[in-house]
């Protein structure tokens, strides 16, 4: 069973759906038992920084996904929310990669907005994933590029498209958007 | 590089598609699933979809779409035509839409940006205005193009933009329906003021003047709705047209 958090930042349902057309079997759950017995578990994430991680430790799910052992996959607000700070609102976030969250300098048009290449290091999660291929973004903030970076986008700057630390990993952009390319990388996570 | 959207637009009564389409090889012309299908497969970047309903039970209606077409697709898409409230964006999103696109009910309560915005984020709020030029003014029109408002147009996009739009979607009304090509002036001078991304839309008949839009304005996409759906411009052609003329888009 693949596990989605539940949480007050989780716009679950594109997630849940691109994972069932996979043919994955899943479920949208903040209950510790599901979470921590799932074969493979999915933090999505949209919205503020701040509120979010204030949800999370009123309901001690930082501590929750720090202690899972399963691959754990992060998208959007998720990567940031699995980085040590955002800038978002001056938020401590739950640190299990070693990168700081900045917003995009002002001379650029924020957010972020659409499809966009990127540089892939070598990883699991975006095997068979080339240059040539687009991937979605909406975000204002970005993770800078650290040595848990996986993929690298560039909008002006260089940021982390993609992280994995052990068995965290996690994309900026949203894999469940993301049309065929998109469809491969969530594949590759549920593979691994 | 980022790339230059093209989105198709998809008018919708009822749960049904309103305009006619000609794919030979579509089934039901009037089923916006199949359609939406259909333009994902040919490289659409995006999707909107317009509610036309004038019926009470517009929302349930559309939340039953909006739920259909999220579990069908994998890009995203924009659903507007019957956002009038919190609620009615929340029912929308929370059934899959990726944003809302709200234009009348804007303007009569400027508030509403701010409320989506601040429940979803801004990357949820697309604000649609209609401009239309008279005597060298650009105002916004309302009800679809048919009231005029006191709003300027660079004035409303700005105060939208402040009060936590995410995303402009321009129509300027003396082109849409013309085939003539896209508002320049208009979509520059918006697309330079604000600071966020600012959709071009009507009047676009041939692939030039997509790279027109692009080449001539900040405008980050383009939307079309009778050109595609008749196939008069197929998107996979457009795309690689695009790319000979050095605009970055996404070809499959």
């Amino acid at each position: 069973m693949i596990a989605i958090l539940k949480y007050n930042a989780g716009n679950t349902t594109s997630v849940k759906n691109a994972v069932e057309r996979l043919g994955y079997p899943c479920v949208v759950s903040d209950d510790p038992e599901i979470i921590k017995s799932a074969e493979k578990v999915i933090f999505p994430g949209v919205g503020e920084a701040s509120t979010a991680m204030a949800y999370i430790k009123e309901h001690q799910l930082d501590t929750l996904i720090l202690s899972l052992k399963q691959p754990v996959l992060g998208i959007c607000l998720g990567l940031q929310l699995l980085c040590k700070h955002s800038k978002e609102n001056d938020t401590t976030c739950i640190g299990i990669f070693d990168a700081k969250v900045k917003r995009f300098p002002n001379n650029l048009i924020v957010p972020h907005m659409g499809w966009n290449v990127l540089e892939v290091k070598d990883s699991p999660l975006l095997k068979g994933i080339s240059a040539a291929d687009d991937v979605y973004f909406v975000h204002s903030y970005y993770a800078e590029v650290s040595q848990d970076t996986k993929a690298i986008c560039n909008y002006g700057i260089d940021f982390s498209a993609a992280m994995q630390k052990n068995n965290f990993y996690a994309t900026q952009f949203h894999p469940e958007k993301s049309a065929g390319v998109g469809e491969r990388i969530l594949k590759n996570f549920l593979e691994i | 590089m980022l790339k230059k959207r093209i989105i198709p637009c998809l008018d919708i009564a009822n749960g049904r598609t309103v305009k006619g389409v000609n794919f030979l090889d579509i089934r039901d012309a009037g089923d916006p699933i199949e359609l939406a299908k259909r333009y994902v497969e040919e490289g659409a970047d995006e999707l909107v979809f317009l509610d036309i309903t004038a019926t009470l039970e517009k929302r349930k209606t559309l939340v039953e779409l909006v739920t259909q077409i999220a579990s069908a697709i994998n890009i995203p898409f924009t659903v507007g035509g019957g956002i009038n409230s919190l609620e009615d964006a929340k029912a929308v999103i929370l059934a899959g839409a990726d944003k809302v696109s709200i234009n009348s009910a804007a303007i009569k309560n400027p508030q509403l940006i701010t409320d989506i915005s601040n429940y979803f984020g801004n990357q949820c709020v697309v604000l649609a205005m209609d401009v239309k030029n008279t005597n060298g003014n650009w105002k916004v029109f309302s009800h679809g193009g048919k009231i005029p408002t006191d709003l300027d147009a660079v004035e409303w996009a700005l105060e939208a933009e402040r009060r936590g739009a995410g995303e402009i979607l321009l129509t300027s009304m003396n082109n849409d329906g013309t085939k003539n090509g896209f508002a320049i002036e208009i979509t520059n001078t918006i697309s330079e003021v604000v600071n966020i991304p600012v959709i071009a839309s009507g009047g676009a008949g041939t692939m030039a003047h997509f790279k027109e839009v692009f080449q001539k304005t900040k405008a980050g996409a383009a939307l079309a709705a009778s050109i595609f759906h008749f196939g008069e411009i197929p998107i996979p052609q457009l795309k690689t047209y695009l790319q000979t003329q050095k605009i970055p888009v996404r070809c499959l």
